[in-house]
């Protein structure tokens, strides 16, 4: 009887800890939302989160933008530069993929062992080159330095992915394939990939969500305004702005996370399946 | 000597996208740019060779290069043990049998969507204002104001905050590691009347130190190469106390176009990044248990 009491308080407190610190965790991200749909004189007066007058034009005027080019232009080039890199990233690293899981070719393992190594290899140290080399092929200030690389499974952590994954598919439905007479290539179109979605899902969403968050290569490689992506424009913006215009730099914030949080909340299953698989397999 | 079939050599044109990839856009810069590291070289000239200069210049004249390098090492040395604690400790809580684990690890994973995003270094500033937010709430237990991006002592920590709050994805790779361990361990230890630390330190830490080792070795190297948060939030300052290493290549990169000083800089990175992960690899042999003896590493 003395335990059982014992035990309810416990998991009474772990409940009160978790709730607590699940707030802490959100606090930020509505706050934030709710900053956005606040007149600016009342940002920063309350913790409050439910705004005491709602304004919309936040959304409005922050749209707009600061000088040329709206929001809409920053986001409309962001979905070009990151739709192809997706789908590249996906299909090369399927079919490499599949090459480094099913088949016996010379130098396998050293390939192999390479393909890893550069999962550890720094960015940073391979940034200048590629800058200066981009630059002779002629691709800075355009989506080239994003687009092209994926298509060359440059990714070693979605090959990886994709490895483990193909690894652990039963070979059976395969190997009857072959039977039938089909070659490797249609093995991989009819039988492979279809086995493979949930994995193609989870690389496609990591993909995306990590070429829209990326800063570091759009502030290198994009130059002029026209062609911004969200995270440049939102940048130029919180410099550019009149420090009494926060709504609408919150407004922005809010709008640049939204469709990172859509994917996220439409595909939590490949998300937490996606980083459990690569993460523990190794 | 292993005799390959026709078969075999198809597997070749499979990866050949990759082995295109890797030569022209990793071993092709990997290379150049430790040639580049002893030669000055702006981007519209080329490059003339110049023996070590750059180097020694780093080490000897640039005040920044080891303001930026100890700013680097404190930021590691503050997030990485930080951002894996929050983690393991999340993950044990959550593998206990109770309800709502998974809405608990969704609100828990959520800011780490959002990565090394402009969006959540923009939040950050505005939380961490001197009138800011946090600070609102500090008041209310009457902590007087803090200026956590204005005092050259605290600015990095509170950048390194930003990390801390993303420790989402090391938590899950913890649940998915904690999942796996037999539960028969656990009912073993409890007939032998261990102690929940006893538990903890002779079956759960050495059951999962695989786990925690890969999260060591890749949140060490991503925090050194840390760019968004201190660029975004702070842009160095105050008194270049959040001004880290990566934001120096970068400067000196794309601000000076130095380009064979910066990829010198680049390489004494790559070098620490290595000395540091060899030495977690050398020490890992005598804290992590691998069940088959280490046979999948």
């Amino acid at each position: 009887m003395n335990d059982l009491k014992k035990i309810n308080v416990s998991i009474i407190f772990t409940y009160i800890f978790l709730i607590a610190f699940a707030l802490l965790m959100v606090y930020p991200l509505l706050w934030v939302v709710s900053a956005s749909f606040k007149p600016n004189e009342d940002i920063f007066k309350s913790l409050n989160l439910i705004p005491s007058r709602v304004v919309t034009d936040s959304y409005i005027n922050g749209w707009k933008g600061t000088g040329q080019y709206t929001f809409g232009r920053f986001f409309l080039n962001t979905f070009i530069m990151v739709v192809p890199t997706v789908i590249f990233t996906v299909v090369s690293s399927t079919v490499v993929a599949y090459g480094f899981a099913r088949f016996n070719f010379p130098f396998k393992k050293v390939l192999f062992a390479l393909m890893i190594s550069t999962l550890m290899l720094p960015d940073s140290v391979i940034l200048i080159p590629r800058y200066i080399l981009f630059n002779r092929f002629g691709w800075l200030d355009s989506y080239k330095p994003f687009i092209i690389p994926a298509l060359l499974a440059t990714a070693p952590f979605f090959v990886f992915m994709m490895v483990q994954f193909l690894r652990g598919l039963p070979k059976e439905l395969e190997e009857s394939a072959v039977i039938d007479g089909c070659n490797s290539f249609q093995i991989l179109l009819r039988i492979t990939i279809p086995l493979c979605i949930p994995a193609i899902i989870s690389m496609a969403i990591f993909q995306f969500i990590w070429t829209w968050n990326d800063f570091l290569n759009t502030l290198i490689y994009i130059n002029s305004v026209s062609k911004y992506t969200v995270s440049l424009g939102l940048r130029m913006s919180i410099d550019a702005t009149s420090v009494v215009n926060w709504n609408q730099i919150m407004a922005m914030t809010v709008i640049s996370m939204l469709p990172c949080i859509v994917i996220f909340f439409s595909a939590q299953k490949y998300f937490v399946e996606g980083i459990a698989t690569t993460g523990l397999k190794g | 000597m292993k005799r390959y079939k026709r078969k075999d050599y198809i597997g070749l044109l499979y990866i050949s996208p990759w082995i295109i990839g890797f030569l022209l856009f990793k071993l092709y810069p990997f290379i150049m740019s430790f040639i580049y590291s002893f030669t000055e070289y702006s981007i519209t000239g080329t490059p003339a060779f110049s023996g070590l200069s750059n180097y020694i210049y780093a080490f000897t004249k640039d005040r920044l290069f080891w303001t930026s390098f100890f700013n680097t090492l404190l930021y590691v040395v503050m997030t990485v043990p930080m951002k894996l604690a929050f983690a393991l400790i999340v993950a044990m809580i959550l593998n206990m049998k109770i309800k709502g684990v998974n809405i608990f690890r969704t609100i828990y994973y959520l800011p780490s969507i959002f990565g090394g995003s402009v969006a959540v270094s923009v939040l950050w500033r505005f939380l961490f204002m001197k009138d800011g937010i946090v600070n609102k709430f500090l008041s209310i237990f009457n902590i007087g104001s803090v200026d956590w991006l204005g005092s050259p002592d605290i600015a990095l920590f509170t950048v390194s905050l930003l990390a801390v709050w993303q420790f989402g994805s090391s938590m899950v790779i913890f649940l998915a590691g904690l999942k796996q361990i037999p539960n028969e361990l656990y009912e073993a230890a409890l007939v032998d009347g261990a102690s929940r630390a006893r538990r903890f330190f002779s079956i759960t830490l050495p059951m999962l130190s695989p786990v925690l080792f890969f999260n060591l070795v890749m949140q060490t190297i991503n925090a050194f190469q840390e760019f968004t948060g201190p660029f975004v939030i702070t842009a160095g300052g105050p008194m270049n106390s959040t001004y880290l290493y990566s934001m120096l290549i970068y400067d000196n990169a794309f601000k000076y176009f130095r380009m064979g000083y910066s990829s010198a800089l680049s390489w004494v990175q790559f070098l620490l990044i290595m000395v540091v992960t060899i030495i977690i690899f050398k020490t890992s042999s005598s804290w992590t248990y691998y069940e088959d003896g280490g046979q999948s590493i």
